[in-house]
């Protein structure tokens, strides 16, 4: 690994990114990295915008927040047009095409798929695009083993809905591995 | 926090239950018991606002009476399932002025009490605070700050009460005010923060930044056996020798509590060494300089600094919290340019650290004061500033909920060379 990885997720509040953020941190610390994990959201529960930022190193991490992104996940239009321009040049760019109709700039690395739907289609439930599309841009970018993320799954989330979350895990896996077939 | 069982140490309680001797039970309940406190003791992900509540729980502290309030809510929510778990209370209140209130009475009955808030929660303590002050009983208010004046933005942070912790309460009474910039200083300063409270009989204040009480990070606490606490010093005297505030040569007096067999009286009115009110002029100037002796008199046990890269610094850094994280940062980009910069971080803000600030102002050209707020910290280093012009002390100031980045800071430094 390079000196650090930076990586925003970005949405909307009840979109659980911040979770999202959470299962990553953890899966890097049992790969025995270090990380900080920061949050930013409105005072709304639902709605609004939110976005989680875990920085993984193997150095001290002064700073917590993502100010330059090596991966840029947005699950919004809103928080695509926010966030984009703080992407690094050759960072990865992975949006939920569900929600994101336009790309202000193309980054090399744009990853395109619509998740929300295929939460919905392929895991009868919305609530996993979170970990759906976290395993995408595990696989995507490597910097977490699989291992560790789907330990750091089943610590993360209510034991009803582990094995949920897992196909969710295993079908965003498999979406990285097909993308582009 | 990870509580899980192994195979093994359910086994235990099992095999010792087929023994059926009652001795060998207990052992290896104990055994259980380190068994799964070792456990515990891995390395975790967690917020600083989680860190407070466990390092409260390690201090020792069994009353939490508070009004959840975000930035803070997550110390209540974690002491409101552990403080029953342990033989502790946990007291939702009605508001911030009855929280306060409940966790100075409980700790007058012998309880190490805590409370957390936010600034608009802060605020309504600040009355009750002084009470705690003046009648030198010990409790720790934990401060999340959030951004702006009344509700503000709640999510967001800011350093808006550097000051008022210092002087929100009326009175002029000292404050001892401490502030961590990570999650382990979180848990370790909360630790201290309850010692301190009990070795000062005072209302301690620990702020955190919003950030901090939000974010994860990855921690190992220490063993509980490496963990030191501090408890009040109960009175040795027989009951009618007892005297509320009696000092020892320290400046520290023995504390009784309610039902202990020891008489005195409790009054947020100037009062005598036996707690009952006096107005005679001699008797009040004695309370209230003894207020003020117990922490000018002890300041080398309070005062905590860290001193970064400060020894070829030409140019300083004074931040504390959040934004000390962020000058770090902009230190090693400056240094990497060949510029020597250094930070001064105050762990302990209050009592300010006189000492050290004149120290650092008498070898640098400049210092860079970084803050989420008007300018509260720099107040106190241009104070110091006798014999400076005042241009030597810049101001990076920032109030719309967002962080002073490295590159802000670094963009001053480039200024000022």
């Amino acid at each position: 690994m390079e000196k650090s990885y930076e990586v925003r997720l970005s949405g909307s509040g009840g979109q659980g990114l911040i979770l999202g953020g959470i299962i990553l941190a953890r899966a890097a610390v049992l790969d025995k990295h270090k990380i900080t994990q920061t949050q930013s959201y409105g005072p709304e529960s639902r709605g609004g915008y939110s976005r989680a930022d875990v920085i993984i190193s193997d150095r001290d991490i002064f700073f917590p927040e993502a100010t330059n992104f090596n991966c840029l996940l947005a699950l919004t239009q809103e928080a695509c047009d926010k966030y984009i321009f703080d992407l690094r040049e050759d960072g990865i760019l992975i949006v939920d095409t569900t929600f994101v109709k336009n790309l202000a700039i193309v980054a090399d690395n744009t990853y395109e798929l619509p998740f929300t739907e295929i939460a919905q289609e392929e895991l009868g439930s919305a609530i996993t695009t979170n970990v759906l599309s976290l395993a995408f841009l595990v696989k995507i970018t490597d910097i977490v083993s699989e291992k560790s993320l789907e330990t750091s799954i089943k610590e993360s989330v209510k034991p009803a809905f582990v094995s949920l979350n897992i196909k969710a895990m295993k079908l965003g896996f498999k979406l990285a591995k097909n993308y582009g077939n | 926090m990870q509580n899980k069982k192994t195979s093994k140490s359910v086994k235990t309680p099992q095999a010792s239950k087929a023994a059926g001797t009652q001795k060998k039970k207990v052992k290896a309940e104990s055994k259980l018991n380190e068994l799964q406190s070792s456990l515990e003791r891995k390395t975790v992900v967690m917020q600083g606002n989680e860190a407070v509540a466990y390092g409260a729980l390690d201090a020792g502290v069994n009353f939490f009476a508070g009004y959840p309030i975000t930035p803070s809510t997550e110390v209540a929510e974690i002491l409101s399932a552990e403080l029953p778990k342990r033989g502790g209370t946990f007291i939702q209140m009605e508001d911030e002025i009855a929280s306060i209130c409940a966790i100075t009475g409980a700790s007058l009955a012998g309880a190490k009490a805590l409370t957390a808030t936010s600034g608009p929660g802060f605020s309504l303590m600040q009355e009750g605070m002084g009470f705690a002050k003046i009648t030198e009983t010990p409790c720790v208010v934990v401060n999340v700050m959030r951004n702006g004046p009344s509700t503000g933005m709640p999510t967001s942070p800011g350093q808006g009460e550097i000051q008022q912790s210092r002087w929100g309460s009326h009175g002029d009474a000292p404050a001892i005010v401490l502030y961590p910039d990570s999650v382990k200083e979180s848990y370790e300063l909360t630790i201290r923060a309850v010692n301190l409270s009990e070795k000062y009989r005072t209302c301690v204040v620990l702020l955190l930044d919003e950030v901090i009480g939000h974010m994860r990070e990855s921690v190992t606490l220490p063993d509980m056996e490496k963990v030191r606490v501090i408890s009040r010093i109960k009175p040795t005297v027989p009951p009618n020798w007892y005297k509320h505030y009696d000092e020892n040569q320290k400046y520290l007096s023995p504390l009784a509590s309610f039902g202990d067999g020891y008489r005195f009286h409790v009054t947020g009115l100037t009062h005598d060494s036996h707690g009952f009110p006096t107005g005679k002029p001699t008797e009040s100037a004695e309370m209230n300089d003894r207020l003020r002796r117990k922490i000018t008199h002890n300041i080398r046990d309070l005062v905590q600094i860290e001193s970064h890269q400060m020894e070829d610094a030409e140019i300083a850094i004074f931040a504390a919290g959040i934004t000390a994280r962020s000058a770090k940062a902009a230190i090693a980009m400056a240094r990497y340019r060949g510029i020597k910069v250094g930070l001064l971080r105050p762990l302990t803000i209050w009592p300010f650290p006189d000492d050290a600030v004149r120290k650092m102002l008498r070898n640098v050209e400049t210092v860079i004061v970084p803050e989420l707020n008007q300018g509260q910290f720099s107040r106190e280093i241009i104070r110091l500033t006798k014999d400076k012009s005042e241009g030597d002390v810049v101001l990076i100031k920032k109030v719309n909920g967002q962080l002073i980045t490295p590159n802000d800071i670094l963009r001053r430094i480039k200024e000022v060379i």
